[in-house]
């Protein structure tokens, strides 16, 4: 039996015609605006979001109360607040269910989120592919701005806001926020150099807040409940509320769920995600947060005999039993990333897999820093020769070494964002990858039907 | 041949124009309007929208060859995009592919024999739940079978006009249901 939990978010999910404002305003949509903007002085929404220890949603976990802290005080111009909608991260696909079920909740919380930090003008990055996304969100804007929620005068107070939908082109690096900037400004995507950070510097030269869908379509409920009474929500310290979570891959029911931060990657697959897809072929290793995320094996087992370590409550437990948190994640060696696990049985290749995603990363690489194309380039070659019985043993300590190449060696977080999977990979299942280097990659794994027909990949 | 955006799609141009403090901001729309209508982006797109939004044509070229949405060369009347990262490979992904190379005789990035279909891969398009996928024109198909693939594609190749036989160049566009 599936377990239960609070829906707070996705509330209104599955109701008949969500997305239009009809469904969203009998279910609760702009009330929160309406009080927020009434009752609340922009300090103090941004004080509650604070207290909501919320975590940004888009990958790297930054707090998300703090960042709106960065915003200079003493600027002349008035920042913007950029929505990162460019969900493309391997195995993420949560930020899409806001948009498709619940573009109300999204914009409420962007007008509410501009409130909190002076904001006229806010741009709902989007990517093109996603189609039902931006047409539902662009209807919604336009119910929104017929009520007058979205104009000249918000809610009956004096702070102008705009909401526009702005469509991408197809590049993976536009969800980097410098690189989302660049593009949004009718440029190729190619992430700046920092300092200056966004807050101080970002689209049009103008202060700017770059947040993800969820954290945003989450500022509603946070200020309906009070930012401690959400924060408390989820099971961890310094991490708040519910959150989405995704499964993908080898689970009898993939999909995206609503439920407190801190959940196991156990329960994620044997209860929400119904277990593995095949009863005779058992896990082998899972992704946990977006393909950036290096693997996780369940055989393995946490190691923390030292009392001040912070997994010494989850010593000697398998690594999938250790609660899915920012921080828990970082100390087990990997990255909650987006909360959306890629789960893996035994048929498959780690060699296969490792190259399906390397291919990904060569392909996106933006190619402005010479490690970074260089190096993701040359590892999906490497373990192309792999996959093909052409490669050498040598071959596997040269995936590492370059790896350690790319790693921290670029303008963005991309290359280490490549080099963390592939060391995962390697640290966790050597042996398959000396094999590979042997006997290439066995017939029954995920690349037999393309080499089959000449390597068509 | 000189390009010009239909007069119904400049109103939008000038509308697009007030919500960026730059001109050049302009520049990811306009070009999708542009593809829109005229099925790709020639050389005479890249110096409309160099005109319209006083850029240089190496800086609209920059853009167009930078992001894999703009079709550089003429596609056909249906553009399929397979997704073939790791969570729809696991789920027959790759199958879908080969079997659509079969199916249309071509490789990738080629149009299929009866220039009904353009057969591209993408990466991942945020439906990993609903794997395997692919995205035709505007609309993604998800949880599919090789079977139901076939299904989808003789609706769309009975209700596709055979290239050639239509007055202008082609078009991409589909219905937006999708998901």
């Amino acid at each position: 039996m599936m377990a239960e939990y609070p829906r707070v978010l996705t509330n209104r999910y599955g109701l008949p015609q969500s997305w239009t404002l009809a469904t969203a305003a009998k279910h609760g949509a702009y009330e929160i605006a309406t009080k927020a903007f009434r009752d609340l002085a922009p300090a103090q929404i941004a004080a509650e979001v604070k207290d909501a220890n919320m975590r940004g949603r888009g990958g790297a976990g930054f707090p998300a109360g703090v960042k709106w802290g960065f915003l200079p005080k003493d600027s002349k111009l008035a920042p913007y607040l950029v929505i990162n909608a460019d969900e493309g991260e391997p195995g993420t696909f949560k930020d899409r269910t806001i948009m498709e079920q619940d573009p109300h909740r999204l914009i409420e919380g962007c007008l509410i989120s501009m409130r909190a930090i002076g904001a006229n003008v806010c741009y709902i990055y989007v990517r093109c592919e996603l189609v039902t996304s931006i047409a539902r969100l662009e209807a919604a804007i336009e119910e929104a701005r017929d009520k007058g929620y979205i104009g000249s005068k918000p809610f009956g107070v004096d702070q102008p806001m705009q909401i526009y939908v702005h469509m991408g082109a197809g590049a993976y690096i536009c969800g980097e926020e410098t690189s989302l900037l660049d593009s949004l400004e009718g440029k190729r995507g190619e992430p700046r150099l920092k300092p200056p950070f966004p807050a101080v510097k970002g689209a049009f030269g103008a202060p700017t807040i770059v947040n993800n869908v969820e954290t945003i379509a989450s500022v509603p409920d946070i200020i309906r409940m009070g930012g401690k009474v959400w924060s408390d929500l989820g099971k961890l310290p310094r991490d708040g509320g519910t959150r989405l979570y995704g499964v993908s891959g080898h689970v009898k029911r993939p999909g995206v769920f609503e439920a407190p931060v801190g959940l196991t990657l156990r329960e994620l697959i044997y209860d929400l995600g119904g277990g593995m897809l095949h009863n005779d072929r058992p896990l082998k290793a899972v992704i946990p947060g977006g393909s950036s995320t290096p693997v996780l094996r369940p055989d393995e087992l946490v190691h923390a005999p030292d009392d001040k370590h912070p997994l010494h409550a989850w010593h000697g437990k398998s690594h999938i039993d250790v609660p899915m948190g920012v921080d828990t994640f970082r100390a087990l060696g990997t990255m909650l990333g987006t909360c959306c696990a890629i789960v893996m049985d035994t048929s498959v290749s780690m060699v296969d897999a490792a190259r399906n995603l390397m291919r990904f990363y060569a392909h996106e690489s933006c190619g402005q820093c010479t490690p970074c194309r260089e190096g993701s380039g040359w590892l999906h070659d490497v373990l192309d020769n792999l996959c093909a019985g052409k490669g050498k043993v040598e071959d596997v300590q040269l995936l590492v070494d370059i790896s350690n190449n790319m790693m921290g060696n670029t303008i963005c977080a991309f290359a280490d964002g490549t080099a963390m999977p592939m060391l995962g990979f390697v640290q966790k299942f050597r042996q398959e990858f000396v094999e590979a280097a042997t006997g290439g990659v066995p017939s029954h794994t995920i690349g037999a039907t393309a080499r089959a027909v000449g390597g068509v990949a | 041949m000189t390009f010009t955006l239909s007069a119904e799609s400049e109103k939008i141009v000038d509308e697009l124009l007030t919500r960026y403090p730059t001109k050049r901001a302009a520049c990811l729309p306009v070009l999708h309007l542009c593809q829109r209508q005229a099925g790709h982006v020639s050389r005479e797109v890249i110096d409309y929208v160099s005109n319209r939004l006083d850029l240089p044509t190496s800086e609209v070229q920059g853009v167009v060859t930078f992001y894999t949405m703009y079709h550089q060369h003429p596609v056909a009347p249906n553009v399929i995009w397979v997704c073939r990262t790791l969570s729809c490979d696991l789920r027959g992904g790759r199958e879908l592919q080969v079997h659509l190379q079969k199916r249309f005789g071509c490789g990738l990035n080629e149009n299929s024999k009866d220039g009904k279909f353009t057969l591209k891969t993408a990466e991942c398009l945020a439906a990993c739940g609903q794997a395997p996928m692919v995205q035709i024109n505007d609309e993604f198909f998800e949880n599919l079978t090789i079977e139901s693939l076939d299904r989808i594609l003789n609706e769309i190749a009975a209700r596709t006009a055979i290239p050639g036989t239509t007055t202008t160049g082609t078009t991409t566009t589909g219905t937006t249901k999708g998901g």
